[in-house]
């Protein structure tokens, strides 16, 4: 139960680009139709899913004063957590292009964008602040995976539907997106008060 | 035969100089124009201060990653270029970091994770890609403080905005904290452990208005550099995008 909680927390209540507004760029950049934004989500999910427990094990065993060096070198964080996301982002790449052809030519593009991804880079960054084990930050890098996927996918859906509307020319597209998505962000807030430890 | 190679003599500071250092501040401005970095935008700008420190980080990163990524372009092979341009960009943001840390913990603090990402602000490795991969040293180096400068320059508007509408201060969490509208003393009894700007010869105006919440939301700074995009677009009919 713990760990669902830890999910839905991630996914709703903590939600990286709702709450955190973390991972703008390529969310509004990459959000003009529901099928791209989709196959970028996809991709987020993989990659947070991946390289979360994989920074945790560096973390906690390269980098803190009882791993395996014995001194505190966390100011190697940033350096070393980077690395492993630009190349574990290469590797899935290249994963992906021999095993599922069909799955590279819809994800193909997006892939490399997600190195510059913050929510990324920032999910590693939460999980080393709040202290999660390994058994968490795998499910924390799922459900923050997952919330991302839900944002985009919903202002996609806006942004097709709004291109029907009559918005003021000088609004039209990315004005109106920062607007959207300061309101989508405001209804989110409304699960900021959710306590998952107390029985429903 | 030997090739007379014409050299084109580079002013150090001439009018195509000026142009890269003034144009990201309007007409091409990396957060308005090019939609780049507004991840690590967002949070840090509900106060002044933060959004300072903020700015002034990400112009150093930004200036430098573009000079060291310009000094060595000729030799970072193409395939990992992005990996050595995340090196370069993190090492300088760890000297941020330590820097930061040493001169003002609570701020450090404060802006916790963001820093770190700078790293990822696309300001910074959009222009290693777009800029410095294919110009000199000093070019680039002046192109990545305009940008640096135009992303300050709108992190401090909506900072300023939403710190005076929210808190009705200037600076809070700096020294120079001051209280500008407002009534000094809320109505709750919780007196401010800052100057009034009443006691610094200024005054408080407004001493009715009553703090707006929603703008220390996140969610308002969505709202305020929509309004932002929405009156540069408007004035400047040219940058109107049509899909």
């Amino acid at each position: 139960m713990e760990t669902f909680n830890l999910f839905l927390k991630a996914a709703f209540i903590e939600n990286m680009v709702l709450a955190y507004f973390l991972g703008m760029c390529s969310y509004l950049a990459v959000s003009k139709t529901i099928k791209t934004a989709f196959g970028l989500g996809l991709a987020v999910i993989f990659v947070l899913g991946i390289t979360m427990p994989i920074n945790w094990v560096i973390n906690e065993y390269l980098l803190s004063d009882t791993g395996v060096f014995g001194t505190d070198l966390t100011f190697l964080r940033f350096i070393l957590f980077i690395a492993v996301i630009a190349s574990m982002v290469q590797l899935v790449e290249m994963a992906i292009e021999k095993f599922s052809p069909a799955l590279y030519n819809s994800l193909g593009i997006f892939l490399p964008l997600i190195t510059v991804n913050c929510a990324i880079l920032g999910g590693s960054l939460f999980m080393v602040s709040r202290e999660y084990n390994f058994g968490d930050s795998v499910v924390f890098g799922l459900g923050s995976g997952f919330g991302w996927f839900l944002a985009i996918i919903a202002i996609a859906a806006i942004r097709e539907k709004i291109r029907y509307s009559n918005v003021p020319p000088a609004l039209r597209g990315l004005g109106m997106a920062f607007i959207i998505t300061g309101l989508m962000g405001l209804a989110f807030m409304s699960l900021m008060g959710i306590d998952l430890t107390k029985p429903m | 035969m030997a090739e007379t190679a014409v050299v084109e003599k580079e002013p150090l500071f001439g009018k195509k100089e000026r142009k890269l250092l003034t144009d990201p501040l309007g007409d091409n401005n990396p957060i308005t124009i090019q939609v780049l970095g507004i991840c690590s935008a967002l949070a840090v700008t509900t106060l002044f201060f933060k959004a300072l420190v903020m700015s002034v980080a990400v112009v150093f990163v930004c200036a430098f990653a573009n000079l060291f990524t310009s000094l060595l372009r000729n030799y970072i092979p193409k395939q990992v270029r992005m990996i050595v341009q995340l090196v370069i960009i993190a090492t300088l943001v760890t000297i941020v970091e330590l820097v930061l840390k040493a001169l003002d913990y609570t701020v450090y603090k404060d802006l916790s994770v963001f820093i770190g990402l700078i790293i990822t602000n696309c300001i910074v490795m959009g222009r290693l890609e777009a800029f410095a991969l294919a110009n000199k040293p000093w070019r680039s180096f002046l192109d990545g403080l305009g940008n640096g400068l135009g992303y300050g320059l709108i992190l401090l508007i909506v900072a300023f905005l939403r710190e005076i509408f929210g808190k009705g201060t200037l600076f809070a969490g700096s020294p120079a904290e001051i209280k500008i509208i407002g009534a000094s003393i809320p109505s709750e009894g919780i007196i401010y452990k800052i100057n009034t700007a009443a006691e610094s010869g200024i005054g408080t105006w407004f001493s009715w208005y009553a703090n707006n919440n929603l703008m220390v939301l996140p969610a308002s700074a969505m709202f305020v550099i929509g309004v932002l995009i929405w009156i540069q677009r408007s004035w400047r009919k040219e940058l109107v995008d049509i899909s």
